[in-house]
Formats: structure tokens, sequence, C-alpha cells
């Protein structure tokens, strides 16, 4: 008998009961094929146009800064304006994906832009969102070949480009929206992050400190008008 | 860790006074996780629902353990994982141990991990010539100090800044940083920038698991700091160690526990990363780890199921309980003796390390309740330490004094009519002793009192004497 097969049988003498019945499996099969929500906070359930509100909110109580885009044209000018304002250099890491590289970058010849995962140099990294959550304030990140994850991580600074039609009540709604992009496959790419805030800790008494190990700050440039990048 | 939990009333009696920990205490108790605990609940009216949910999806998952781990194993074998069953701490180690061999590792980036801890992996890597980075600041202070954690969610909590600045100052010298900081801003700045190159240069990363999904073959950690993610993407090797109760069947149920953990930790209403983790690097990923392992731990639980301990299988590691114990508050954690502290471990230390050894703990109680009202997953924790201390009196574990007392109460109070007399007669007793005073300075038998306190002498009539004198008067 092997390792796992020996914790097995100790589990079923303890539960006492032998190997679960045909029946018995497919009832918990189902049950995962459901994967049914559980209970919902109230606070979730806001009409769509306050949900953007309120994820700014939360996300503002642990730290998250703002600015907002029109449309995906104004992303530059509001990415150099946040780099100015608190003094970073005009280089930057972002991601190499597709729709970010749509952007035009080139109205804002200050910026100068590397693509690909984050290296220990890189003090300002720029990635997509794939959805966020009101109820807590949170990004939800996924890795890719175009969405290293390295470097919602390593940069000093994260700046993080959300389409407004991207902010959800809950993550279970973020968690429905990655399941229809891969239907009936696999769907949980290798690293979903759950991001609410800089990094923080409390290890020195109990006094929060920002920025521990991962990104000092944490700014987020929403875009209104969410159509298709140029 | 070195086993004190036998010494716990030696170890209580130097906690209480020392007065580094007094200090340490206090802060936790005026600008602690309790009070902000009590916040984040007021702000979501759902929670006592979500906790009754979630010891329900708890509860379905342990009744069917069998089921959702073999769900698990197959799905990180799907997305290129392995799984690695182990059946007691050794069996993790060797398995850890040869894993870091295979990946030819000369050190390993660690997360924050309290099984890691309950196997007593850092000597035992160390020994064998690999060496073991603490990452988590708190780990990283108490690894510095060479201590063991004193707390499940804050594990340098007794140290203060004073003490952390001394040790950066001895321990960072070798990295060219000679001067002594003092603000915690600063010292957390260091500690950053040390530990960047660590994390590059680890060839294996090991981090626990607050939860695994059977669904997915995922594994959840919920961290502040960030270091348990770059552990985990940087060196070429991820391991998972993580103990056999923590999985849940789906993504849904992991949102529903990831509600309570960190209201119940430290008040936040979310931990600012939560990081799900299938297996390792896709093809085509920029970054990430070649190879993903979950270590799957034991080490006694199976045998927790079907007993009065099995609701001991639900918790989640918040250190609720810890927070609101004044026990914990009084004598901090080191005292207990080993790995976990506080209520949850006067509830589950003595099955890892023996009722003999850690018979004290559950007898560290003032039944107050408070752990089993703060507790997020409901488990009955004074039920199991009442549970310990039956099974220290049956299996004759507890000293022949406390044995003798018991017995000569017990034969008393089945008594009535004579309780209640030889009560009257000690309480008259305890009243003349004491005299004008109404203080007594030595009670025989009660030295443990007296030592450090005078009794307040009873007043003459015994509590049953009062309650029918009272109930006459409501008659009448």
């Amino acid at each position: 008998m092997s390792t796992g097969e020996h914790i097995f049988a100790r589990i079923r003498a303890g539960l006492g009961r032998g190997p679960l019945s045909a029946e018995t499996v497919a009832q918990l099969e189902s049950r995962i094929a459901a994967h049914a929500p559980n209970l919902i906070p109230a606070r979730s359930r806001v009409p769509e146009a306050e949900r953007l509100a309120l994820f700014e909110q939360m996300a503002e109580e642990v730290g998250t800064t703002f600015a907002h885009a029109a449309s995906y044209a104004d992303v530059p000018a509001a990415l150099l304006a946040y780099l100015c304002e608190h003094g970073l250099p005009e280089q930057l890491r972002m991601s190499p994906d597709a729709a970010l590289g749509r952007i035009p970058w080139n109205v804002e010849p200050g910026l100068q832009i590397a693509r690909g995962r984050a290296e220990p140099a890189d003090l300002v990294g720029v990635t997509p969102c794939f959805a966020a959550v009101a109820e807590t304030g949170t990004l939800v990140l996924v890795s890719s070949g175009e969405r290293p994850a390295t470097l919602n991580f390593m940069p000093d600074t994260h700046v993080v480009i959300l389409a407004a039609s991207d902010v959800f009540g809950t993550s279970e709604d973020a968690f429905a929206k990655l399941r229809a992009a891969h239907p009936g496959g696999p769907f949980m790419p290798r690293t979903v992050n759950f991001v609410t805030g800089p990094s923080r800790t409390a290890d020195i008494e109990l006094t929060i400190v920002r920025g521990a190990h991962g990104p000092r700050r944490l700014h987020v440039i929403v875009v209104r008008d969410s159509g298709a990048p140029p | 860790m070195k086993i004190t939990s036998h010494a716990f009333k030696a170890n209580a009696h130097a906690a209480m006074g020392n007065r580094t920990l007094r200090g340490a205490l206090e802060r936790m108790e005026t600008g602690g996780f309790s009070a902000a605990r009590v916040a984040a609940v007021a702000r979501l009216p759902e929670f006592d629902e979500l906790r009754d949910r979630a010891v329900e999806i708890k509860n379905h998952t342990l009744a069917h353990l069998d089921f959702y781990l073999e769900r698990f194993e197959r799905e990180v074998l799907a997305q290129g994982g392995q799984v690695h069953w182990c059946a007691t701490a050794r069996e993790a180690r060797e398995t850890i141990l040869s894993l870091c061999r295979k990946a030819d590792a000369k050190t390993a980036t660690k997360g924050k991990s309290m099984v890691a801890e309950e196997i007593a992996l850092n000597p035992f890597l160390e020994q064998n010539g690999i060496a073991p980075i603490e990452t988590d600041l708190g780990e990283y202070v108490i690894q510095l100090a060479d201590q063991p954690p004193s707390h499940i969610i804050v594990p340098a909590v007794h140290l203060n800044k004073e003490q952390i600045a001394d040790l950066f100052l001895k321990h960072h010298a070798q990295y060219g940083k000679t001067e002594r900081l003092t603000e915690a801003q600063a010292l957390v700045g260091e500690a950053r920038e040390i530990m960047r190159q660590k994390y590059i240069d680890a060839d294996v990363g090991i981090t626990g698991a607050n939860f695994l999904i059977a669904e997915t073959g995922t594994t959840i950690i919920a961290t502040n700091e960030g270091n348990g993610d770059l552990t985990q993407m940087l060196p070429k090797m991820h391991i998972v160690i993580s103990s056999i109760e923590k999985v849940l069947p789906t993504l849904e149920d992991a949102c529903t526990l990831l509600r309570l953990l960190a209201r119940s930790a430290t008040g936040q209403e979310s931990t600012v990363y939560t990081t799900f983790s299938t297996g390792p690097k896709r093809p085509g990923d920029l970054d990430g780890p070649d190879e993903y392992h979950v270590v799957l731990l034991d080490n006694g639980r199976s045998g927790m199921l079907g007993t009065e301990l099995q609701d001991a299988l639900r918790c989640i590691r918040c250190g609720a309980c810890l927070n609101d114990c004044p026990v914990y508050r009084s004598v901090g954690g080191h005292a207990y003796g080993w790995v976990y502290p506080g209520p949850i471990g006067a509830a589950i230390d003595p099955l890892f390390i023996g009722l003999e050894e850690a018979a004290d703990l559950p007898g560290a109680s003032s039944f107050c309740g408070k752990c089993e009202e703060v507790c997020p997953m409901r488990i009955p924790l004074p039920n199991i330490m009442r549970y310990w201390r039956e099974q220290a009196f049956e299996r004759e574990v507890t000293p022949l004094s406390q044995r003798a007392g018991i017995t000569v109460w017990a034969w008393f109070a089945k008594r009535p009519a004579l309780y209640r007399r030889a009560a009257g007669i000690a309480v008259a007793a305890l009243a003349l002793l004491a005299g004008r005073k109404g203080r007594l300075r030595r009670v025989p038998f009660a030295e443990g009192w007296t030592a450090f306190r005078d009794l307040p002498a009873p007043e003459g009539r015994t509590f049953a004497q009062q309650w029918r004198a009272q109930a006459r008067k409501r008659a009448s």
C-alpha cells in the first residue's frame, strides 16, 4: 500500500466507513461541477452604476490610488502625469500584452517602455487587469505568456490599467469570468493574483509599514470607455 | 524546536515577569488585532451567517476527505505538478530534502508556513547542507534571533523595535549595513533590500497553503507582504507544504472562507495578496517555476476524524483565539512550549507531542469561552480542552495531588446534603481565620493563589445558603 492509500484508509477508518458508493461519488462530482456560489454579502450587490465607486472606495481605504482616462487613448498622458507627480523615472516595464500594445504610447515620447517579465532593476511596472472586485477593492491579475506575474511584485511601483467594465461585485463573479473564458476545459492560469492595496507588514511592533516585499505604490488607471483599444 | 510544554507553569511564571514581553502583549491589547476584528465584523452584517456556511462547507469536506484529496491530486497531476503523500513529519522532511537535492539546491527561500514549523523543517535542511531563508519579515526576524514563532500570524510579536534593530545590526554587517536603524519603515526597507537578491539566488521556494482546491488542483496562500509570491515565482522549483485538512471542494467555497480569514486574523477586509497557484510554468510563460510539488502531510490528522477532536480540523489558522485569550494575553506564545500556542494549541498540541508533554496546556484556560466566541469556524475549543483534561485524569497523567483533590471533591459533590454542610463549615472556618481584615494571607492547598495575592475571605455564608435566602425573599 502506498503512503497515499494508507492515509486514505486511515481517513475512512476514522469516518467509520469504507470507500464511497458510486452514488455518493456522483453527488460529490456534481457538487464540484455546479461550483455554486455560497452566501454573497449584500454589500457587493450594488447597481452597476455604483460598482466602480464602491471598488474605488474600498481600494483607497487600503492605499490604492486612482486616475481616470476617458478612453485608452488618454492612458499614456495619465501614466506620465502620475510618474511626474511622484518623481518616478519614465522608464517602465510593461506586460507584453497585445491589448496594451495597441495603446498609442508614442503620443508621449518621454515614456521609455520595455516589454517582458520584471527584472530586478525595474522601478515601474505596468500591467493590464483581468477583473476587479468591488466588495473588497481587489484587483484580479492572471498570468500568461503576455502577462508575467513578476510584474505584479518586483517593481517598486505597480500601475494597473483597468477597464471600468471589468469591475465586478465579488470574487465569485471574477471566477465566473475566468470559467467563461475557457468553457469546459481547465481554466485556471498558473497564477491568479488577488491584489488589495500595496504590500504591507505589521511584523514590527504591529506598526503598519507599506512596501514590505512587493510594491510600495499601487496605482490604477481606470479607463471609462473600455471599447477595444485603438 | 525544543519542546518545553511540560514546563508550561514555569514558562508562564517567567513570561509574566518579562518586561519586554509585557510591553509586546500590551501593544497587542491596545493597538492590536482584536479590536480590528470587532470593527471588521461589524462592517459585514452577514458575518455570522458566513460562519455557518463555512462550518457546513468544512464539515462536508471532512466527511468526504478521501474523495476531495484524490480529486485534488488528480488535478495537480493533470496540470503537470506532483503530489507527495507523507504520513509523518519525518517523511515530509525527507521528501522536501530529496526534492531540494534534485534541484541541486544550496538555498531555499521560504514563505510563512506553520506546517513547516510543525515538521521542524529548517534545522533539518540546515543539518543537510541546505540554507533555509525565511522571507516573511516576522519569520526572518525570529530566524535571526534563533527563536520559534510566538504567534500564528505575527511570529515576532514578542520582540520590540530595539531588539529587532540590534538583530539587524548584528546580522546585516555582512551586507555592509553598519548603521543601527530604529524606525520600523527603515528596518523594513533594509530587510527588503537584502531579501531581494536571496529570492533571485534561491534554487527552491517553499510556501505553505491556506487552502487547497480539489476542483482545480490549486493551492492558495493569503499574505500581506508579497514574500510568498516572490518565493514561489523566482526559483526553478516551487514546493508547497500543506496538511491534508486544508482541502476545499471549489473556488467558490474558498471565496466564502476567505471572507472570514483576514477579518478574523487582522481585521482586514482581505489580505493584500491572495494567490492561487496551479501547476508549474506553462508553455510560453515568461516566469514561474519549472517544477511544482505539493507535499501533503497527515501527521495524525486522519486519526482526529470521528473523535472529539474532529472539529479542530476546521481551523483556518487565523489566530483570533490567541488574540482574545486572557491566558495568551498574559503569558504570550512561547510559554506554550510548542508550535501552536493559545487555545487552538491547547486543543491540538497534545495530539502532536503527546498528552504527557502537553497536559498543562488544556489546563491553561479559565473556560471563559472567548476563543469559541471569536472562532470563525465555531470550533468548540473549551469542550476540546475539557476532553483533554478528562483524558489526562483517566490516563493518570494528572499529578497525584490534583487527582486526589478531585476524587475527594467528587465524593462530596455526589452527596449534596453532606457537601452543603462541609461547605458551610469551610466557609465559616475561613471567615473566622481571616478575622477583621477579611483577607487570608495563606491557605493550605491553595498556595498557588496565596503566593501572589491574599484570598478575600467568604463573608460567612455559602453560595447555596445565599441562593436559598434570595429565593425565599422573592417568594414572600
